[in-house]
């Protein structure tokens, strides 16, 4: 199966029943997939003008009370970002695909890229929070885009899946977990009665449900600044601007140690980390399975989740190692990120490549070298 | 508000077919339950409380179950209707109300989905979903707030504002053409196209009745009296004054000459443009059971 085809049977299995996107490479083959099956298990797809109305059709069909998705890539995420934070403001389930690519502009549209994960992070305007993971394989773009809309429902929330040309495009044999074995967070309806709907408030244990529009409930959706209690804007009370704002950043952030995911390899006694995450991961792995082979203590630190940030691994990581290698398809995005986490506790080294092709295991393997003068290295 | 509707256009309803529904104005007593607040940010002498006001009748009229009624709306003046109404509302973004309405109809095609949306909002920042919608010919209902000039940011030219006409980014003459929406609704394939007047109340009222009857994409343009910014710097600043030059400017279409072109002073009301053409969400569920038929052999 296809890195974008595993993207799409996740998506259905975790109850996704709506899909509007707009074509574009390297993400096309999971609109042409879910345009065969969403209507085979009753569900409806929709090719929209542009990206904007596809994210925006998502955000409707969700606040109907549909699991929804769009996909896309670099252009089309950067046209997304006006209704990512309308979903974001307005607490709208639902999740985006963004199979990244050389950018910006056109850029390189057939070429994989890590060049999106700081736009996953803040391409809309305005303090927000946001769930994004990194499938490393195709077998995880079938269950990060489950556990996507698993995230989505529980935190109601935009949740991105950061994949990328080179996941997306590859073919990799997956185990599809048995009908009925999959964890997946349905919507519910809130406890009470309609008219003491507007009493009730989430709190960050707590996050309550929305009905769905067309329900005796008669909910107001909107993006400008809203009273958390009644739902109803309130743009003129700082109190009100400033309990929100907190609460939309909160909500993701209070809970990041339960959110952030990360695989760790070969870490017990390494003495140089490798931090990676997506496809260059792959790579990672390899490199650090010739390290070990040779007998150098090297590991691998691959964050799943890439928002939030995972800060209790990395401080774990900065505690252990003296260096830290960060290759990625950018220059120095999430290097930075690294560096602000270790916090001088380790030496933090990048790695950037941004000509669309694939930072490789021997590239990876003169950064490892590099920490180990003293090591006797066998001979190429 | 009695005293603004216009006899001569309710005594002679539009023509062609369908027939419209009649509606008949309810008692201020009858439309305030749907109201979430007495209050509005609505300059005085603005048209946007009587287009609502049309609105509710309209949904009353029909019978329609508020339950069952969703309005999505877009940003600026017209666009604080979705907090002022007492049905499931959506204030979505600038120009994407028809984007967003399009997800809820096709999620639950039981719902009547109503979309405001201003004439910039419509045309400018949203022009292409709006062709888009009436290509598809999707079952909704939208209703143009058109006062031909952006009010919520202060009184800017919009792609309606006519030739010549001075706004705060037009000060010395707009020098672009104006669009006709309802023509641009037609040409774009909505199936139902109306224009009314905040001054022919019950007209306004009935043409919008029509479009949610209406199976397809209705466009229903409601010309909108601006008198503090579109007034102020064209035609009148008097709100009462500004409605009664739509009653002058307001030709029933009957009498409007084919392929005479709309004019800022001289302008088609009533049902424009009305067909059938297989509805957009009918078309989805037909896939959905010959996909499901095969599937499941």
């Amino acid at each position: 199966m296809q890195g974008n085809e595993a993207v799409a049977e996740g998506a259905i299995a975790a109850g996704a029943r709506f899909f509007a996107g707009y074509p574009i490479t390297p993400s096309t083959e999971i609109a042409e997939t879910l345009s065969r099956r969403l209507p085979e298990v009753g569900g409806s797809f929709l090719q929209m003008e542009d990206e904007i109305a596809s994210i925006a059709a998502v955000c409707g069909a969700s606040l109907a009370g549909l699991k929804a998705l769009t996909a896309t890539s670099g252009p089309g995420f950067s046209l997304m970002q006006e209704m990512i934070g309308f979903a974001e403001m307005a607490q709208i389930p639902c999740v985006i695909v963004d199979v990244m690519r050389g950018g910006p502009s056109t850029g390189l549209p057939t070429e994989p890229s890590q060049g999106d994960v700081m736009q996953a992070r803040w391409g809309t305007h305005g303090e927000h929070s946001v769930i994004a993971l990194v499938p490393s394989s195709v077998q995880e773009c079938y269950t990060l885009t489950v556990a996507a809309f698993n995230l989505a429902e529980q935190y109601r929330t935009p949740v991105i899946v950061l994949s990328d040309a080179l996941i997306g495009h590859m073919r990799e044999a997956v185990t599809l977990p048995e009908p009925g074995s999959l964890r997946i967070a349905e919507r519910g309806v809130p406890d009470c009665e309609p008219d003491e709907y507007d009493t009730v408030m989430s709190d960050l244990d707590n996050i309550l449900p929305r009905p769905p529009l067309g329900s005796p409930f008669r909910v107001h959706v909107t993006g400008l600044v809203y009273n958390r209690r009644s739902g109803a804007p309130e743009t003129g009370d700082p109190e009100v601007a400033g309990d929100l704002g907190r609460y939309l950043r909160e909500k993701i952030y209070h809970h990041r140690d339960a959110i952030a995911r990360v695989e760790e390899y070969e870490m017990e006694d390494a003495e140089v980390a490798i931090f990676a995450y997506g496809s260059v991961a792959r790579s990672a792995k390899a490199a650090v399975k010739w390290a070990r082979a040779q007998g150098a203590p090297v590991g691998l630190v691959r964050p799943i989740t890439l928002w939030p940030f995972p800060t209790l691994a990395v401080d774990r990581m900065a505690e252990q190692v003296r260096t830290v290698i960060v290759p990625e398809m950018n220059i120095k995005q999430m290097s930075w990120e690294v560096q602000a986490a270790v916090a001088g506790r380790a030496k933090v080294v990048d790695f950037g490549r941004v000509d669309g092709k694939l930072i490789t295991p021997p590239q990876i393997e003169e950064l490892v070298k590099s920490e180990f003068y003293y090591h006797d290295w066998e001979k190429p | 508000m009695s005293a603004l509707v216009d006899e001569q256009l309710l005594e002679s309803p539009p023509d062609g077919d369908p027939k419209l529904p009649r509606i008949e104005p309810h008692k201020t007593s009858e439309i305030v339950p749907w109201l979430r607040t007495p209050k509005t940010i609505w300059c005085p002498g603005c048209s946007n409380g009587t287009i609502t006001r049309a609105l509710i009748d309209a949904i009353l009229g029909l019978g329609l179950d508020a339950e069952k009624v969703v309005v999505v709306a877009g940003i600026g003046c017209s666009g604080r209707i979705a907090q002022y109404l007492e049905y499931s509302t959506v204030h979505s973004a600038h120009g994407r109300a028809l984007a967003v309405a399009t997800g809820v109809k096709v999620a639950d095609p039981s719902l009547h989905v109503i979309v405001a949306m201003g004439d910039g909002d419509c045309s400018a920042i949203g022009g292409n979903h709006f062709i888009h919608a009436a290509r598809r010919n999707i079952d909704l209902t939208a209703v143009i707030f058109n006062n031909s000039i952006y009010g919520m940011t202060g009184g800017q030219m919009s792609p309606t504002t006519h030739t010549g006409d001075k706004s705060t980014t037009s000060t010395r003459g707009n020098v672009e053409a104006a669009f006709d929406l309802s023509e641009l609704a037609h040409a774009a394939g909505a199936t139902y196209v109306a224009r009314g007047t905040a001054w022919g109340y019950r007209q306004l009222a009935s043409l919008i009745a029509g479009g949610i009857a209406h199976k397809g994409f209705s466009a229903v343009e409601a010309m909108a009296a601006c008198p503090v910014y579109y007034g102020r710097f064209n035609l009148t600043a008097d709100p009462a004054g500004f409605l009664k030059g739509q009653k002058e400017h307001a030709v029933p279409a009957s009498t409007f000459e084919e392929g005479e072109s709309r004019l800022r002073d001289r302008y088609p009301v009533g049902l424009l443009h009305h067909s059938e053409r297989a509805e957009f969400t009918a078309s989805l569920a037909r896939v959905r059971e010959q996909a499901q038929e095969a599937h499941l052999g």
